[in-house]
C-alpha cells in the first residue's frame, strides 16, 4: 500500500467534508437503514465490552473481582486504585513489574527512531542521489517486504550469540533486529513519499548552495512530517506491542519488555485476575493515548504497515 | 526514579551513539577529494539500509533454507526433506497445520465479511465516526494484552454462575434454562474438542476462542478500509442503479461490492498475512500451544528455540515464506490493478 | 560582471538521445539573453547545464574564462528562477529569500539587511513572515526573484518564470524582471517558448530548433532579418506568410511569378535581396509579414478574402491566394498540398473589406523575403555569397 493512496482512507476516518452530507437528504439515506444501524450499534457495543470489562475490573477490589463479575459493579459498585500499585511491585524473574515498563520505553524509542532515520537516508538516496543500479537496488528492497522475520530469527540469534558479534543479547540486540525487520516496508514507504516532492525544489536548493545533507536536513525532513509521523507511529506501536522479536533476542527477564511479563504472569499467576487486569490495562494505556490523539496519524501508519513481511 | 533516569539515559546514549556514527561517517566522506566524496556520501546515506538488509535478511534467510535440511540442537546432522515429511505425517504436527488453516480460513472471511457489513451500514449514519472508532479501537492494543481481555472473557471458576467473572461462562449459566441442553460450567480454552466433536479435520473450542480474539482485532481495520473505498463509489452509480429499479440490496451487491473489489481483495490478503503470523495469542490464551492450539509461527518459535530443534524451525519459516509470497504476488498485481484504474 | 560563453556544447543522454548536438553561444557581461524555441528545442536543457543540473556530454563551459564543466551547483555562483518558483514550502519567505546566504554562512546582520532590503524592492515586505503557500501567484513569482536576486550571482537563470501567472500579470511581470534586469545590470540567461516574451525581454534572442541554434540576434534583427525559414515563421504574430513564388524575368527586371499572376518587383526588393537577379527560373519561398501587405507599397496581389477579424488596432484579413503555402517542418522545407493557401494582411481598420470580396493587396517590397526551398535559409544582401 503506498502513502498516496492511504490519504483517503484517512480522511474517512476522521470526517471528510463529503462525510458530512446532512442527514435527512436523498443521498445520506442511501443504503443505511434503522436496522443497519442498530446491527451496528450492537457489534460496536460487542467489540467494546471486553476492553470495558478489563477496564472496570483492574479498579474493583481482589475480593470483589474474584467473588462475581464486573456488571455487578453497576449495582455494588467499588472502587480502588490498589491493583496498579501492586501490579507494579509484582515481580517477574526477580524484577518489578515497573522495570518492564521501564523497559518497553527503553526498547521502543530508539527501535521506532532508529529504523526511520535510516530509511529516511536510504530512502532520500533512492529518490534524489545518482548511482549506479539504482533502480534496481530498489526494486530488491522492495521483493524483500515478502521475507517473514521467522525466516531470520535462527540465524541472527546465532550471529547476535557468537564471540564476534559486539552486541550480546539484550536491549541494543532488539533495537538491531527491529530495525532490520522494520527496514524493506520503512524505505518503501518513505521513497514512495519522499520521491514525490518537486524536483524543482531539490534543484533550487542545489542551486543556492545546499549540500545532499543540507537538502534532507533542512528541505526533505520537514517536508516528509507527515508520512515520518505516520510510519513511526506504526513502528512505535509495532514494537511496543511485539513479543516475537523481544522473546527471541532479548535472553532473559532482565531485558524484556511488558508483553514478555504479562505472558509469564498469565503462565504463573493466571488467576491473580486483580494483577492481570492492572497489568494488562498498563501495556495497554500508552498504544490508547496514541489511538486517541493521533488518530489520524495512527490509521495512515497502520494501513501503510499493514503489509508488513 | 533512578531508574527512570537510568532508562532515559539509556535510551539517549543508544540514540547518540547511532546519530553520532551517522554523521561522522558524513563527516568523513566530506572530507574526501573528489570524486570520492561523492561516492562516499552516497554510501552513507543509502549503506546502513543496504548492510542491515543483505546482513540482516538476505544472508539468514538464505541460511534457514540450509539449516530446514537439518536435524539436531544446532542442526548439524543432515536430514534432506526430513522436516517436511515430519509436517507433513507425524499427527501433532498435522494438528498444526490444520489449526493453522482454520485461522486462517475464519479470521479472513470473518473479519473482512464484519468489516463488509459495518462499512456498509454505518455509512452516513448518525455518530458512524464514534461507532467506527469504537470498533477500530482494539487495533492499536498488543496482542498479549488482547489476549488478556479475552481470558477474561472466557474465565470460568466453578459451577455457581453467580460467582462466574469471566462474561461468556456467565452468560452460558444464565441461559442454561432458556436454551436447550444441559449448560455445565466449561474450561473453554482446554476444549480441544469442535463443540462435542472429536475430528482430525475440525479446530477446537479453543482455537475458536482464540480465532474470535484475532477477527476482534482485524475486523477494525477491515472496516475503516473498507468503509472509505465504499464512500469513493460515485453516488451517480448507485442513483443510476435505483433509477433502473435496484432494491438497496440489489445495488449493493451488484454496484458497490463489484466496486470496492480490489479493495476487499486487499484487505483479505493483508488480514491472512497477519493471521499467518499469529504467535502472541498462543502464548497468552494456548499457554504457548497446549491444548492443541499451536499454529506454525508459534511452532517455529517454539521448535526453534525452547525445544531446540532449529532444523524443524527453519523448516516451519521456510514453510510460512513460501506461503506468504504468493500472497503478496496477489496483493501486488490487485494493487496495480487499482492504480490504473479497474 | 560576467560572461559566459558556450563552446561546442553536446548533450547526450543515456539512451543516446542526442538533445544537444553542438552549441556556440557567448552572453555578453551585463546582457540579457533569451532561448527561445517550441517544446523540445533543447532550451531548458542548456539551461539545466548552465546551472550544473545536467551533466554536458561535451565542449566547454566558461563563466568569466573560467571552465565550470565540473563544478557543481553550488560552486558556478548562479541563481536561477525555476517555472515553478520552486519555493522552499516549509519556510517563510524571508527564511526562502535568506537559505542561501545561510548556507554561505553570511552574518546574521547582513542576512536581515538584505532579505529587508529585496523585500522591500519587490514589495514583500509584508508577507515576509508567511509560507509560501499563503502567498498569491504574483508574490510567489516575486519571491523566487528576490530569492535569485538577493544573491547578487554573478549568472542569472530563468526558467519559464512566467508561465504560471495569469495574462495580465504577465504583461506586468514581464515589464517588472526587465526593469530589475536593467538595474541590477547582472547577465541573464531567459528560457522560454513564448516569442512575445523573447521579444519584449531580450538583448539578444537565441532561436534553437531541435538542439540547434538557429539565430542570435537583437529582436529588430530577428523581426526584420531572418536567417532561415524557421525564424521567420517562429517569430511574429500572426506569423509571415509565406508561398511558393518563382522567379521571373520581368522584362526591366526579376519578378515573382506567384499562381497565375506575377508580382513586379521594383528597385527597393532589389536593393533587399540583390541576388535575385541571378536567380531567374527557381522556385523560392516567398514571405511577408501581415503588416507589410495591405496598406502601402508598389507590389500588387490578387486575392479572395475569406474572413475579416476586428482587433481595434489592426484588422486582420484572412484572404486565399493561388499559390500553396511554405513551412519548415522537423522533415525540412514543406509545400503545402493544395494548389491555394492562406495568407493575412495587416490592415488599416478603417478598411470597409468583407468576406467574399476579392481585392488587391499592395504589398510593401522593401519588407519580402526570399528563401532557398532546398536549406530554408534566407537569400540575403550578400551579393558575393553563391546561391544554391
Amino acid at each position: 500500500m503506498t502513502a498516496a493512496t492511504i490519504d483517503p482512507v484517512t480522511d474517512a476516518m476522521i470526517g471528510t467534508p463529503k462525510d458530512k452530507t446532512p442527514v435527512g437528504t436523498k443521498a445520506a439515506k442511501r443504503l443505511s437503514s434503522r436496522k443497519g444501524a442498530i446491527a451496528v450499534w450492537v457489534i460496536a457495543a460487542l467489540w467494546t465490552v471486553p476492553t470495558f470489562g478489563l477496564l472496570i475490573s483492574s479498579f474493583r477490589p481482589e475480593e470483589d473481582i474474584k467473588a462475581n463479575g464486573w456488571w455487578n459493579w453497576f449495582t455494588s459498585p467499588s472502587f480502588t486504585t490498589k491493583n496498579y500499585s501492586s501490579v507494579l511491585d509484582t515481580t517477574i524473574g526477580a524484577k518489578p513489574f515497573s522495570d518492564f515498563f521501564l523497559n518497553s520505553v527503553k526498547i521502543t524509542i530508539p527501535g521506532a527512531i532508529i529504523p526511520i532515520v535510516i530509511a529516511a537516508f536510504a530512502a532520500y538516496a533512492f529518490s534524489w542521489m545518482r548511482f549506479k543500479g539504482r533502480d534496481w537496488i530498489f526494486v530488491g528492497v522492495v521483493a524483500l517486504l515478502v521475507v517473514p522475520l521467522q525466516m531470520c530469527l535462527i540465524p541472527l540469534l546465532r550471529y547476535f550469540n557468537s564471540d564476534y558479534f559486539p552486541l550480546n543479547n539484550g536491549v541494543p540486540a532488539i533495537w538491531l533486529a527491529h530495525t532490520i525487520f522494520a527496514m524493506p516496508l520503512a524505505i518503501f514507504l518513505l521513497k514512495n513519499f519522499i520521491g514525490s516532492l518537486p524536483r524543482e525544489i531539490m534543484e533550487a536548493a542545489r542551486v543556492d548552495g545546499a549540500s545532499h545533507m543540507t537538502i534532507f536536513l533542512r528541505i526533505v525532513l520537514p517536508l516528509s512530517v507527515p508520512a515520518i509521523a505516520s510510519i513511526g507511529i506504526f513502528q512505535f506501536l509495532w514494537v511496543w506491542n511485539d513479543l516475537l522479536v523481544a522473546k527471541v533476542f532479548g535472553g532473559g527477564a532482565a531485558n524484556q519488555p511488558m508483553t514478555f511479563a504479562m505472558v509469564d504472569m498469565v503462565g504463573t499467576k493466571g488467576n491473580e485476575w486483580q494483577l492481570l487486569t492492572a497489568g494488562a490495562f498498563i501495556t495497554m494505556v500508552v498504544p490508547l493515548i496514541v489511538f486517541l490523539s493521533l488518530q489520524r496519524y495512527f490509521v495512515r501508519g497502520l494501513l501503510a504497515g499493514s503489509v508488513k513481511g | 526514579m533512578v531508574e527512570i533516569l537510568k532508562t532515559f539515559a539509556t535510551v539517549a546514549f543508544g540514540l547518540a551513539v547511532f546519530v553520532g556514527i551517522l554523521f561522522g561517517l558524513y563527516w568523513l566522506a566530506s572530507q574526501l577529494p573528489e570524486p570520492w566524496r561523492e561516492r562516499a556520501r552516497v554510501a552513507v546515506f543509502v549503506g546502513p539500509a543496504l548492510l542491515l538488509l543483505v546482513g540482516g535478511l538476505i544472508i539468514p534467510s538464505i541460511y534457514t533454507g540450509r539449516l530446514s535440511l537439518y536435524k539436531g540442537t544446532s542442526a548439524t546432522k543432515w536430514y534432506g526433506l526430513g522436516n517436511f515429511r515430519d509436517l507433513f505425517t507425524d499427527s501433532d504436527n498435522l494438528i498444526v497445520l490444520r489449526n493453522t488453516v482454520w485461522w486462517v480460513i475464519l479470521a479472513t472471511t470473518v473479519s473482512t465479511i464484519v468489516g463488509i457489513t459495518i462499512a456498509r451500514f454505518a455509512d452516513r449514519m448518525r455518530g458512524e465516526p464514534i461507532a467506527k472508532a469504537l470498533i477500530f479501537l482494539p487495533t492499536a492494543i498488543s496482542l498479549v494484552g488482547a489476549g488478556i481481555i479475552w481470558n477474561f472473557v472466557y474465565a470460568t471458576k466453578g459451577s455457581d454462575p453467580d460467582k462466574q467473572f469471566g462474561l461468556l461462562t456467565w452468560l452460558w449459566l444464565k441461559l442454561d434454562p432458556i436454551l436447550p441442553g444441559k449448560q455445565e460450567a466449561h474450561y473453554w480454552l482446554q476444549d480441544r474438542k469442535f463443540f462435542g466433536i472429536d475430528s482430525n479435520f475440525l479446530p477446537g473450542t479453543n482455537t475458536i476462542f482464540m480465532i474470535i480474539v484475532i477477527i476482534w482485532i482485524q475486523a477494525g481495520f477491515a472496516t475503516v478500509v473498507l468503509s472509505a473505498a465504499m464512500k469513493g463509489v460515485p453516488d451517480d452509480l448507485v442513483e443510476a442503479a435505483r433509477i433502473d429499479g435496484a432494491t438497496d440490496r440489489q445495488a449493493f451487491f451488484r454496484i458497490v461490492l463489484p466496486y470496492v473489489r480490489g479493495t476487499i481483495i486487499t484487505v483479505a490478503t493483508t488480514t491472512l498475512i497477519a493471521v499467518l503470523k499469529v504467535f502472541d495469542i498462543i502464548q497468552t490464551m494456548g499457554k504457548g500451544g497446549q491444548f492443541d492450539t499451536s499454529t506454525l509461527a508459534n511452532d517455529m518459535y517454539t521448535r526453534s528455540f525452547p525445544l531446540e530443534q532449529p532444523g524443524y524451525g527453519a523448516m516451519l519459516a521456510v514453510i510460512l515464506f513460501v506461503a506468504v509470497v504468493p500472497i503478496v504476488w496477489v496483493n501486488a498485481r490487485n494493487q496495480r490493478a487499482i492504480r490504473e484504474g479497474r | 560582471m560576467s560572461t559566459l560563453q558556450l563552446v561546442n556544447l553536446k548533450k547526450t543522454y543515456e539512451n543516446g538521445y542526442e538533445a544537444i548536438p553542438s552549441l556556440d553561444l557567448t552572453i555578453k557581461d551585463g546582457e540579457f539573453m533569451v532561448l527561445v524555441g517550441p517544446s523540445g528545442c533543447g532550451k531548458s536543457t542548456v539551461l539545466r547545464m548552465v546551472a550544473g543540473l545536467e551533466d554536458i556530454s561535451g565542449g566547454d563551459m566558461l563563466i568569466d574564462d573560467v571552465r565550470v564543466n565540473d563544478k557543481s551547483p553550488q560552486q558556478r555562483d548562479i541563481a536561477m528562477v525555476f517555472q515553478s518558483y520552486a519555493l522552499y514550502p516549509n519556510m517563510t519567505v524571508g527564511e526562502n529569500i535568506a537559505f542561501a546566504m545561510k548556507l554561505r554562512k553570511v552574518d546574521k546582520a547582513t542576512i536581515a539587511a538584505k532579505v529587508a532590503e529585496v523585500g522591500k524592492l519587490l514589495e514583500l515586505d509584508k508577507v515576509l513572515d508567511r509560507k509560501p503557500g499563503q502567498l498569491s501567484g504574483g508574490q510567489r513569482q516575486r519571491v523566487a526573484m528576490g530569492r535569485a536576486i538577493v544573491r547578487e550571482p554573478k549568472l542569472f537563470l530563468m526558467d519559464e518564470p512566467l508561465s504560471n501567472l495569469d495574462a495580465k500579470l504577465r504583461v506586468q511581470t514581464r515589464a517588472e524582471i526587465s526593469r530589475l534586469q536593467r538595474r541590477l545590470g547582472i547577465t541573464t540567461m531567459y528560457v522560454t517558448h513564448d516569442q512575445v516574451e523573447a521579444m519584449t525581454m531580450g538583448d539578444r534572442v537565441a532561436v534553437l530548433r531541435r538542439g540547434h541554434l538557429m539565430q542570435v540576434a537583437s529582436p529588430q534583427d530577428l523581426y526584420h532579418h531572418p536567417d532561415n525559414l524557421f525564424v521567420a515563421q517562429f517569430i511574429g504574430s500572426p506569423s509571415m506568410n509565406v508561398m511558393r513564388a518563382e522567379v521571373v524575368d520581368g522584362g526591366s527586371g526579376p519578378a515573382l511569378k506567384i499562381g497565375a499572376q506575377t508580382l513586379t518587383l521594383d528597385d527597393a526588393a532589389l536593393d533587399r535581396i540583390p541576388s535575385l537577379r541571378s536567380m531567374v527560373g527557381r522556385t523560392v519561398g516567398f514571405g511577408v509579414r501581415p503588416e507589410a501587405l495591405g496598406d502601402d507599397g508598389t507590389g500588387r496581389l490578387d486575392v479572395l478574402v475569406e474572413l475579416v477579424e476586428m482587433l481595434g488596432s489592426e484588422l486582420l484579413v484572412h484572404c486565399t491566394i493561388d499559390s500553396p503555402s511554405v513551412r519548415q517542418t522537423d522533415d525540412g522545407i514543406e509545400v503545402g498540398s493544395g494548389m491555394e493557401s492562406m495568407i493575412i494582411a495587416s490592415m488599416d481598420t478603417r478598411n470597409a473589406i468583407k468576406a467574399g470580396d476579392r481585392v488587391t493587396l499592395t504589398v510593401d517590397t522593401s519588407r519580402i523575403h526570399i528563401f532557398d526551398m532546398e536549406t530554408g535559409d534566407a537569400i540575403v544582401k550578400r551579393v558575393d555569397q553563391p546561391v544554391g
